[in-house]
């Protein structure tokens, strides 16, 4: 499978926060001829580990959520529409008129309802619509449908992944899908050669609603080093520039407080090394990402963050560009091949950084 | 199976707000020490019950802390002024009777405003009817915490009182305690301290129990009030199993073992889903490597209100519920 | 006075090494392990000549707020964004030092007499700020910055009034010169644990690692804190107040402070005649909110400095609460410490 097959695949899989088990058998199959162990931990975390050559279990962890915002049903009317809510953070106003599938004992399509704007006065129309304005429509009766569908069911947006021009790709759950196309393509450069450290390649749970599946893989797995693999906002007109990354010009390098200032400038020195093409990202806070959990795990744990450039972030039609995923993974690649037995900068006390 | 009244008025009228949690704390480690074998209290204060099985290690986790009011200055008059403890709506506040630790009680009132509907915290003050700051000081000093003056009412169907969130949790439990089969799971039960301010204390036992499953037993609010939000609990519809809040996502295996678990055994239940508002389960399922954890609430209307209103129905559907899954 | 070669270090953020490397070079003859984890924290254990029951931990953060560079533009000017809580206000027309080599640069501001009407009536957003340092295009910027670089507020430490000093950083500089001078003194006997904390301004990031690592019973958190004292004010709304003594903390964003540690604060200071106010505003937030949490929990105690203008170009502090600080804190070390038996079982 190449990237842009693995990618689609992802992409047109449905796992929404708390419901990522849906998505273990896409993921595991594209995985598992890369891998030398496969574990699903407690919350779902799927924990890929390829061994290297080291004997004193130095461990690198690279993270990338599953999961993506989706929807739950909160109540079933009398005429049979659904109630919602949102699970991680939707924008009401991208999921008017939206198709969905409401996944219950079967999966139900559905269609988002509103008031239409013939029904509206002025003052209506110039407001932007909440989430309570809004219904599901799944055109069943409620004595037909509560047969299948319960509170608490979640709801994915219902999209299938085109390809654009010039490699882009637009579709649903690019965040953060695009981070474990990532990981995909990365194991299968890691298994042309050997390498150090043991990789634990994550694709962690619940990053949209509460980071829960970062803070506990990092917790079991303990690494010397920490990854996070996520999704920068890409460059559009009404963005400045400063605040986004580029489309096609490699993966933005985070820097700030969530990442340790050596390892993101030995990353920028491989880039360099290898020609491949990266950007800054500034972010001195928390980054929102796995990183934020993976880093204050236990007694700390050194962490980067690289974000896939990505258009129209917590939308359906999130937009990528393949080169990116190549670029990140040939980075990843090159980064964990530089590592090294006895390597200083690593494995002794920092003293100065 | 019937309320035991005068054991739950005991629970909810005892003082307890987050940080204080001492009296409480020792009513009920006094109530269950007999029906555990081990009783542990953390360094927040948790009071942490081991009732040994050889089955799964199950964390059940209900807070003994309640809401309050922290006075943080007294002025010359005599007059406290206060922070809030977990959340309070300053409009509620407005006529209240509260109560020290040391018994001392008073009225909350509001400084003469412009416009009463804009009221803060910041413009209300504590009264406790003395003359002047040093009186005052002699009943109650800066940092201490007062509760609602607790007035406990039931009727045939209900239980109106503050702090049913979550004395009605403590309650279930120790009720749990006392009738458990020889239980076949290693069961901890955490009377939890610091929700109310960030679910502090589950975070800390759930490190120390290190649980294969988590359960918090918490309120929840309820949809079925004139003009209310389209959710789904409602009083009276029997225990609510949680699908998700602000804190959590339910655990599949969990969520599901409770439904059929209800389903087999003829208990009355609901899904709760929540868009706000959080439980000790929200701690409990990041602790560690992580911890399968759900959660069964009791619906709960006006929550954080002097007026909490439970149905008794859905207590024991709670109660039963709980003491199926844990056997 | 130390506190002035800790604030006239730069150190916002996430890059603490400067004030890192001082303290180390502060502390290292007088402690008896000292190490650096791996997120920066400097974490030292003075060993005393008596037996501590209690494993006390005391923390001060190292890092301060500022501002950092995102961009730089086709000019040379400079785009930046804040790190950590800053009001945006203060910013306009003040100067900076940019990155390690402290490149000087201004925030500058369209002249008032160019502004429309509108303008003068509203705050001037951030992404309307630059800094300029003075060079023409970004070429000549690049040879002196990058993107990345931290900037820190170019204010200079001074002594005036009747006892106070004014600096930048003071918030939490001033824990950190508490917390150097009570590893230096040789007549505490007893065993503790210090740690100087990264990142608490963007989130309490290294106190709970630090925690993590040191496993405390007990931990004291010295800060600067909040002071705003405005003649209007009711009594209520004035957090704290400078010369008043250290301020122990009731309850914050993070926090509600362990009872009997505070009542032992209070005894403490009662016994030995040291002034002391109680922080009186349950907003903010410090390291003890990560470090109370952290394992299976620990007791906290907050002794914060009054610092009016915290988290601006120019903050101020009280000598005298500096030194009372101190003296409470060696009071209280022996009680601390022996702690009481079981008092936490049952």
């Amino acid at each position: 499978m190449d990237i842009k097959e693995a990618l689609i695949t992802l992409t047109n899989a449905c796992g929404v926060s708390g419901q990522e088990y849906n998505l273990n058998e896409v993921i595991i199959d594209m995985f598992k001829d890369y891998v030398d162990s496969t574990e699903i931990d407690s919350l779902g975390n799927v924990i890929f580990c390829k061994k290297g050559t080291n004997n004193d279990d130095f461990k690198i962890m690279l993270a990338a959520h599953m999961d993506e915002i989706g929807l739950m049903v909160t109540r079933i009317e009398d005429n049979g529409f659904l109630r919602f809510t949102e699970v991680g953070g939707v924008d009401p106003r991208t999921i008017v008129g939206q198709e969905v599938l409401v996944h219950g004992s079967k999966v139900i399509p559905g269609i988002i309802g509103t008031k239409p704007p013939h029904m509206m006065d002025k003052d209506e129309q110039e407001k932007s619509l909440k989430i309570k304005d809004m219904i599901i429509d799944t055109g069943y009766r409620k004595q037909e449908l509560i047969k299948y569908i319960h509170v608490g069911d979640f709801i994915s947006i219902k999209r299938e992944t085109i390809p654009l021009a010039n490699e882009r790709i637009s579709g649903k759950s690019m965040d953060d899908r695009v981070g474990v196309a990532v990981l995909y393509d990365l194991a299968k450069r890691l298994s042309g050669f050997k390498h150090y450290p043991d990789v634990y390649m994550v694709c962690t749970v619940q990053e949209e609603v509460t980071m829960s599946g970062g803070t506990t893989s990092a917790y079991s797995i303990n690494p010397n080093i920490g990854i996070a693999i996520d999704v920068g906002f890409g460059h559009t007109p009404e963005l400045n520039k400063s605040e986004t990354l580029m489309m096609g010009k490699g993966p933005g390098i985070t820097l700030g407080g969530n990442v340790d200032n050596n390892l993101r400038k030995r990353l920028i020195e491989i880039a360099k090394e290898y020609n491949t093409p990266y950007q800054h990202s500034v972010e001195p806070g928390p980054t929102g990402t796995d990183g934020c959990a993976i880093q204050i795990t236990k007694e700390g744990i050194p962490t980067l963050v690289i974000s896939v450039p990505l258009r129209y972030m917590h939308t359906s039609v999130e937009l990528v560009d393949l080169k990116d995923i190549r670029f990140t993974s040939i980075l990843l690649s090159n980064f964990i091949k530089s590592i090294k037995k006895n390597d200083n900068s690593f494995t002794e006390e920092k003293l100065c950084y | 199976m019937i309320i035991d009244s005068s054991l739950l008025k005991e629970i909810v009228t005892t003082y307890g707000p987050s940080s204080r949690e001492e009296k409480i704390r020792n009513l009920i480690a006094n109530e269950i020490k007999e029906y555990v074998d081990e009783i542990k209290i953390d360094a927040l204060g948790n009071l942490i019950a081991h009732k040994k099985g050889l089955g799964k290690k199950i964390m059940i986790s209900s807070h003994m802390d309640q809401i309050g009011l922290m006075a943080i200055d007294i002025d010359e008059k005599g007059f406290i002024r206060f922070t809030n403890i977990g959340g309070i709506k300053p409009a509620l506040l407005l006529g209240q009777r509260v109560r020290f630790e040391n018994g001392t009680i008073g009225v909350v009132y509001s400084e003469k405003l412009e416009e009463d509907n804009k009221i803060k915290v910041d413009n209300l003050y504590i009264d406790i009817g003395t003359n002047g700051r040093e009186e005052t000081l002699n009943k109650v000093k800066i940092g201490d915490i007062c509760i609602f003056q607790n007035e406990f009412l039931e009727s045939d169907k209900v239980i109106i009182s503050p702090y049913l969130d979550d004395r009605i949790g403590c309650y279930i439990l120790i009720e749990t305690i006392k009738n458990v089969m020889k239980n076949s799971n290693d069961l901890y039960f955490v009377f939890s301290v610091q929700e109310e301010v960030g679910m502090r204390g589950a975070k800390t036992a759930a490190f120390s129990i290190e649980p294969d499953i988590g359960l918090a037993v918490d309120v929840t609010s309820t949809f079925d009030t004139p003009k209310s939000e389209k959710l789904n609990v409602k009083l009276f519809n029997g225990a609510a199993i949680k699908a998700m809040d602000y804190s959590l996502i339910a655990h599949k295996d969990i969520k599901d073992a409770l439904i059929e678990l209800a389903e087999a055994k003829g208990i009355k239940y609901q899904i709760e889903v929540l868009e706000h508002g959080g439980t000790d389960a929200g701690a409990i399922h990041m602790s560690k490597s992580g911890v399968k954890t759900g959660a069964i609430s009791i619906p709960c209307r006006y929550i954080h209100s002097q007026s909490e209103m439970v149905s008794k129905d859905d207590i024991i559907m709670c109660l039963e519920l709980l003491k199926a899954y844990v056997e | 006075m130390l506190l002035e070669i800790l604030t006239q270090a730069n150190g916002v953020s996430g890059n603490e090494k400067e004030v890192r490397d001082i303290i180390y070079r502060e502390v290292e003859k007088y402690a008896d392990e000292i190490k650096i984890d791996k997120i920066g924290n400097l974490i030292v254990h003075k060993k005393g000549t008596k037996k501590s029951n209690k494993k006390v931990l005391f923390a001060a953060h190292m890092d301060e707020v500022g501002l950092i560079v995102t961009d730089i533009d086709e000019q040379g000017f400079i785009k930046f964004t804040t790190v950590g809580g800053i009001d945006k206000r203060i910013l306009v027309s003040k100067t900076v030092n940019i990155g390690n080599k402290r490149v000087p640069g201004v925030i500058g501001a369209k002249p008032i007499h160019l502004q429309k009407n509108d303008e003068r009536d509203n705050t001037i957003p951030l992404s309307d700020l630059y800094i300029d340092i003075g060079v023409d295009n970004r070429n000549e910027a690049e040879q002196l910055i990058e993107i990345g670089d931290y900037i820190a507020f170019n204010t200079k430490y001074e002594e005036f009034g009747d006892g106070y000093i004014k600096a930048k950083a003071l918030d939490d500089r001033v824990g950190c010169s508490i917390l150097i001078d009570l590893i230096k003194d040789d007549h505490i006997e007893y065993d503790f644990y210090a740690a100087f904390t990264v990142m608490e301004e963007v989130g309490l990031v290294g106190a709970g690692p630090a925690a993590y690592s040191v496993k405390p019973d007990i931990s004291v958190i010295l800060e600067g804190t909040v002071c705003y004292e405005m003649p209007e004010l009711d009594s209520h709304l004035i957090p704290t107040q400078l010369g008043q003594g250290p301020a122990i903390s009731l309850i914050d964003r993070h926090s509600l402070y362990d009872y009997e540690l505070r009542e032992k604060a209070i005894a403490t200071a009662k016994r030995y005649n040291i002034p002391y106010q109680y922080r009186k505003t349950s907003s903010g937030g410090n390291d003890a909110g990560e470090i109370q949490v952290s394992r299976s929990g620990s007791k906290t105690l907050a002794l914060s400095l009054a610092t009016r203008y915290i988290h601006s170009t120019a903050s101020m502090i009280n000598k005298d609460d500096y030194y009372n600080t101190i003296l409470l804190i060696k009071h209280l070390m022996p009680i601390l410490c022996e702690g009481e038996e079981n008092d936490n079982r049952f």
